[in-house]
């Protein structure tokens, strides 16, 4: 066993030192900051167009009066319900012929007008693209009837702040629980062309023959998964240094807006560490053993979108275990070692009790050295054309 | 028997070894023992197995069914401290110094990666690489690269040092040197197995073949017994053409210019000799030559192996 970790050992620092002291590793450890540019750059002008588009505008033609109140009304709505989700009102002045300057109106493309509201309070009349049940029709109608109706003294409404209540505990847990599992999902999935392409450096320079013939091939197997894994922990510190630093400065409360895991915090962080390791060194072993199987990198380049949609999925059968962990599909994704670690670190946002994690880690651990040693048998076999030749039962039969 | 020589000093044995990739017998019942200590050769045309079978010695791929045993481990990998490798495909990590991939090498096969510097860095002296020792593997020459990988492969002292066509890519001054170090390596008590189609490094260097064609070993023993298979060859050149004296030769005998060639008969010179003379042959010139190891790889793998086969290696 000795010997095995230690030949594992000589592969892992050969291959960590030659990841991390190599130039590239520089623009690993800034990966995440272009989809994070590109989120940022993209959602702005998403964000943007989506509220110059989506928010649909009306036009009230009505004496200054009517406008007056029928604004105060929107503003008293606004504040209950926020602005964005409110329609938004352009006043104009009644003209002579109302019925052109309606056209006009609807015809008009600075601000875009999707209907007209004309007449009185006491007869409000709306046409437009629009009909009764509409949405905007039916803010309209609250707008114009709270504009209308005096203002009747109401009791005042006494709000006693608490820290959280059952029903919003539960939801921010699951938000904490979904931002672990997003966080997990990410980081592995852009390990996962890596460890595609971890053999092909060995084949490419025929140096397999040597390492063969002197360690076990699941000793390198071993090796190569805890280099990158080592190697990707020192990149997660960099970008968990950099990522609750940048939280920091640009959010209010911070990392502390997030729920308290049902686990606690540093309960949580450990395990999201641990799940991050298993969760790497599950896919990885997956992914070493399909990319040992590719002799050059255009292979690793074919290779790469089917695994990277196995991923999604992977990531999207976890997803259901958020805010249910104890229904049969969460159990079932809790049980499937591929989406076991995503599953479980959600868990320890929503539910408490340390032994569901440790039978979870135990059944992980074992599926790792399953994958493993079917890897290296599998590259034994393929690769390097080892073992005593097996017969399909088809051909068995056929020679019976 | 194979077994039973286990004690007496085998080093490295083989058993019925058998070897089918898909429909092809790459090895077919192959049977070797190499003794401890000696420079042993497999000698064949390319294709004829030797990598295959160098390849299941180590334990790189098991085979489909036989056994083998290395310095006494049924499972190859069991003994890979005391073994060195050379493999036909040279590689090396092209990033990597040369000092840095003689101990990755080493270290590989349980050398500390401490000593394994050190170690690099007197080996590479004695080779004349020293002002390579911090450079990297890219900025190597072929050669260079090679003598690195071979230094990488004895850097930990093996008993066993296997190499697989070591002398293919090198030039005449490197082949010289590698069979220097090959010698100077089995003087210090390792067993050297090596693979080559060049005859002519085999009969220099080994104490035993094992000539291989079409996955099966066609001979296996010292080189002379080799040799010894054949008869020797008379080149005889007489004054008359023809006479009584032609009764002394086989008729199997071919002219060859002036000469006559033929196998020396059964009851060897001196018969021959007097019957020549007797006969009236009046002898010019009477010659009888030891054959070579070509002429008696020739006779057990046949020409067409032959043809495959160099008598010298390409130099560079």
């Amino acid at each position: 066993m000795m010997r095995f970790i230690r030949s594992a050992f000589v592969i892992a620092r050969r291959d960590f030192a030659a990841t991390v002291l190599s130039k590239t590793f520089l623009f690993f450890l800034l990966g995440p900051l272009f989809p994070l540019l590109l989120g940022g750059a993209f959602g702005s002008i998403g964000a943007r167009v989506a509220s110059r588009t989506e928010r649909p505008v009306v036009a009230v033609v009505m004496p200054s009066n009517s406008t007056a109140r029928i604004a105060a009304a929107r503003e008293r709505l606004a504040g209950a319900i926020g602005q964005d989700a409110l329609v938004t009102l352009v006043y104009y002045a009644p003209q002579r012929d109302l019925a052109a300057q309606q056209k006009r109106l609807l015809a008009s493309g600075g601000p875009p007008i999707r209907a007209v509201l004309t007449g009185s309070l006491g007869n409000p009349h709306l046409a437009g693209d629009i009909g009764a049940d509409d949405p905007t029709a039916r803010q309209i109608d609250l707008i114009l009837r709270d504009a209308v109706t005096p203002s009747l003294p109401a009791p005042p409404l006494h709000v006693s702040p608490a820290d959280a209540s059952s029903g919003s505990l539960a939801k921010d847990r699951a938000l904490t629980g979904q931002i672990g599992q997003v966080a997990l999902f990410f980081l592995t999935l852009m390990l996962s062309t890596m460890v595609l392409s971890q053999l092909i450096e060995e084949k490419s320079n025929k140096i397999i023959e040597v390492i063969a013939a002197a360690i076990p091939i699941d000793a390198m197997f071993v090796g190569k998964l805890f280099a990158m894994l080592a190697a990707s922990v020192l990149g997660l510190v960099v970008w968990i240094g950099g990522g609750a630093f940048l939280i920091q400065l640009i959010s209010r409360g911070g990392v502390q807006t997030l729920a308290v895991p049902a686990i606690g915090w540093p309960g949580f962080l450990a395990l999201a560490v641990l799940y991050f390791g298993m969760n790497y060194l599950l896919l990885g072993a997956v992914f070493m053993t399909i990319g040992a199987q590719a002799s050059t990198a255009r292979e690793v380049q074919t290779m790469s979108m089917p695994v990277t949609f196995g991923q999604v999925l992977i990531f999207g059968f976890a997803s259901t275990a958020i805010g249910s962990p104890d229904t049969p599909e969460a159990l079932a994704a809790a049980i499937f070692p591929l989406s076991s670690p995503m599953v479980m670190l959600a868990r320890a946002a929503e539910q408490p009790g340390w032994w569901p994690h440790v039978a979870a880690l135990a059944w992980q651990a074992l599926w790792v050295t399953l994958i493993l040693r079917l890897g290296a048998r599998l590259f034994r076999k393929t690769v390097l054309k080892s073992g005593p030749r097996t017969r399909g039962w088809w051909r068995r039969k056929a020679a019976v | 028997m194979l077994r039973q020589a286990q004690h007496q000093g085998i080093a490295v044995e083989a058993t019925d070894l058998v070897k089918e990739f898909g429909e092809t017998r790459a090895v077919d019942g192959v049977s070797l023992a190499v003794p401890a200590g000696s420079i042993y050769g497999l000698l064949g045309p390319n294709g004829a197995g030797k990598t295959t079978i160098l390849r299941i010695l180590l334990g790189i791929i098991d085979p489909s069914s036989g056994t083998r045993r290395v310095l006494g481990h049924e499972r190859p990998l069991e003994a890979a401290r005391e073994v060195g490798y050379l493999p036909e495909e040279r590689g090396l990590y092209p990033a990597m110094t040369a000092r840095e991939a003689i101990a990755f090498v080493g270290a590989l096969r349980g050398l500390p990666l401490r000593e394994g510097r050190q170690r690099a860095d007197v080996l590479l002296k004695q080779h004349n690489l020293s002002d390579w020792a911090r450079k990297p593997i890219r900025n190597l020459s072929k050669g260079m690269a090679q003598t690195v990988q071979l230094l990488g492969t004895m850097v930990h002292k093996p008993r066993l040092i296997v190499l697989d066509e070591p002398f293919a890519g090198l030039d005449a001054i490197n082949q010289g040197r590698l069979e220097d170090l090959i010698r100077s390596e089995a003087r210090e008590g390792a067993t050297i197995i090596f693979s080559t189609h060049v005859i002519a490094h085999a009969e220099r260097l080994c104490e035993r073949i094992a000539i291989i064609a079409k996955g099966k070993v066609a001979f296996e023993g010292r080189v002379d017994e080799a040799r010894g298979r054949l008869r020797p060859i008379v080149r005889l050149r007489t004054r008359a053409d023809d006479g009584p004296w032609r009764s002394a030769i086989p008729q199997s005998a071919r002219r060859e210019g002036d000469e006559w060639v033929f196998e020396l008969p059964e009851g060897g010179p001196e018969p021959l000799l007097k019957a020549l003379i007797d006969g009236g042959a009046g002898i010019e010139t009477l010659a009888i030559e030891r054959p070579g190891l070509h002429d008696a790889f020739v006779a057990i793998a046949g020409n067409s192996a032959a043809a495959e086969m160099t008598t010298a290696e390409p130099v560079e």
